[in-house]
């Protein structure tokens, strides 16, 4: 079945593209019909997640791996996410500030993007968004996620590619290993490495990775950057080629991908039986009983919602 | 989350704040990313230095309903013609383009004539710009 929206994006209209991301961001059936004449030609990039926690210069090393990738002639696509507001559900999206000198370039796309009340470092469109760019035949795509602390590692379940990005003197060893972040990557880099402290954390990242390593296929890497500079980016670079090879050369690539399709697919099946669940619990005489009840402690919510349950099976 | 009925879900107005030409002055346009953040809109800034290309290539690829023009230097009369030019050329002319900063009462009519919807100069209060977008968003 023909879709002229996604017609128009295979052969490679930008403001199709970014219409289509906008409908899917707005969960509009546009966007999803769309989608569904899009997916059967994504499969194909390198998805790679940029993730750290804020200040670590994530943008700015995104922008400086754009332009060591259209060195080798690759068309980059970049979703850039930036935190919404929990107050006003507004956001300031600032990413692209330090990816200026790309804007006129036609083979990179850059979108920003706001959580929009997702937690976990990533926007719910973000998935979407790389099926478009993927489709449209973008070679990478670079998911730069919101600031993360310590466990909001989502992005590995859409990423081929986890590269953490980490900093000199912001923790010891224990506050690294407890940290889901550095069980996600498979490439660190440590910018701003000409920072003091960056032969220390370089010591404690490499024993970190030398604990770790030994059930891995894939060698993980430690790269120090100067991302202002371009200091160390080529490397990056390189290690990205690398991990793709890896993946490509062995069967990690279809498993990794088949673990997306696992997720993305969970995901809006979560989506659609919560809705249908709650639309139906909403319309049933029973959740006034049963909030009642709750309210006047006579019934706990775990049975309370078992109840409901129950009332919408019947 | 999502909803079942998505097409009655109000969508998030995006904006995109740009400086055009060579003036280095944030405040203003900070402010006003501030304010309409504040009224629930999604702000793309993208920084200093914009040449009309990369502006209105930004504009595109955000998919941005509204492209606020911050200028305190003189660029504006070359510039902002330009951009809307451009943003015809490519086919999504029908953007709300507005300015604001240092622009002289018999620049902002020219500007209107060439396609500007409104010029805020120096002193509009910020509610009044976001009125303004809300108004034009209910409207179109």
């Amino acid at each position: 079945m023909g879709n002229a929206l996604a017609d128009k994006v295979l052969a490679g209209h930008v403001p199709s593209a970014a219409r289509v991301i906008r409908r899917l961001e707005d969960g509009d059936a546009e966007g999803r019909d769309a989608l569904t004449a899009l997916y059967p030609h994504s499969g194909k990039a390198q998805i790679i997640g940029v993730t750290g926690p804020p200040g670590a210069g994530k943008s700015t090393l995104v922008d400086r791996l754009i332009t060591a990738f259209r060195k080798r002639d690759k068309r980059v696509g970049v979703i850039a996410i930036d935190p919404t507001s929990p107050f006003s559900g507004g956001a300031i999206l600032g990413d692209r500030v330090r990816m200026q000198s790309h804007a006129a370039d036609s083979g990179v796309f850059i979108r920003s993007m706001a959580t929009r009340g997702q937690l976990g470092g990533l926007a719910r469109a973000a998935d979407d968004a790389t099926v478009v760019l993927d489709a449209m035949g973008f070679d990478l795509i670079l998911i730069e996620t919101v600031g993360v602390g310590q466990d909001e590692v989502d992005v590995i379940k859409l990423a081929h590619t986890t590269v953490v990005v980490c900093l000199p003197g912001t923790g010891d060893e224990v506050q690294a290993i407890k940290a889901g972040v550095m069980e996600a990557a498979d490439l660190f880099v440590l910018n701003k490495a000409d920072l003091p402290g960056a032969d220390e954390a370089e010591s404690h990242l490499a024993t970190l990775l030398h604990l770790e390593m030994n059930d891995r296929e894939w060698e993980r890497r430690l790269v120090r950057t100067v991302a202002e500079k371009g200091e160390g980016v080529a490397e990056l670079c390189d290690a990205v080629v690398a991990h793709d090879v890896y993946l490509r050369t062995s069967d990690a690539f279809t498993s990794r991908s088949a673990a997306r399709a696992r997720h993305s697919l969970f995901e809006r099946l979560r989506e659609l039986a919560l809705e249908r669940a709650i639309d139906g619990i909403e319309r049933s005489e029973e959740l006034q009983h049963v909030l009642g009840a709750v309210t006047r402690r006579e019934t706990d919510p775990y049975v309370g919602a078992a109840r409901l349950w129950q009332a919408l099976k019947n | 989350m999502s909803s079942s009925s998505p097409s009655n879900r109000p969508r998030t107005i995006r904006v995109l704040l740009a400086k055009l030409g060579l003036d280095a002055h944030t405040i203003g346009v900070t402010v006003i990313a501030k304010s309409l953040r504040d009224a629930g809109m999604e702000v793309v800034y993208s920084g200093l230095k914009q040449t009309p290309e990369m502006v209105v290539a930004t504009a595109i690829q955000e998919d941005v309903d509204v492209v606020g023009i911050s200028s305190l230097s003189a660029a504006h009369m070359n510039h902002l013609p330009r951009v809307i030019e451009l943003l015809k050329a490519e086919g999504v002319g029908d953007k709300l383009i507005i300015a604001g900063g240092v622009i002289p009462k018999e620049d902002g009519e020219t500007l209107k004539a060439q396609g500007v919807a409104e010029v805020f100069t120096m002193g509009t209060e910020t509610a009044t710009i976001v009125r303004y977008i809300e108004d034009w968003w209910a409207t179109r």
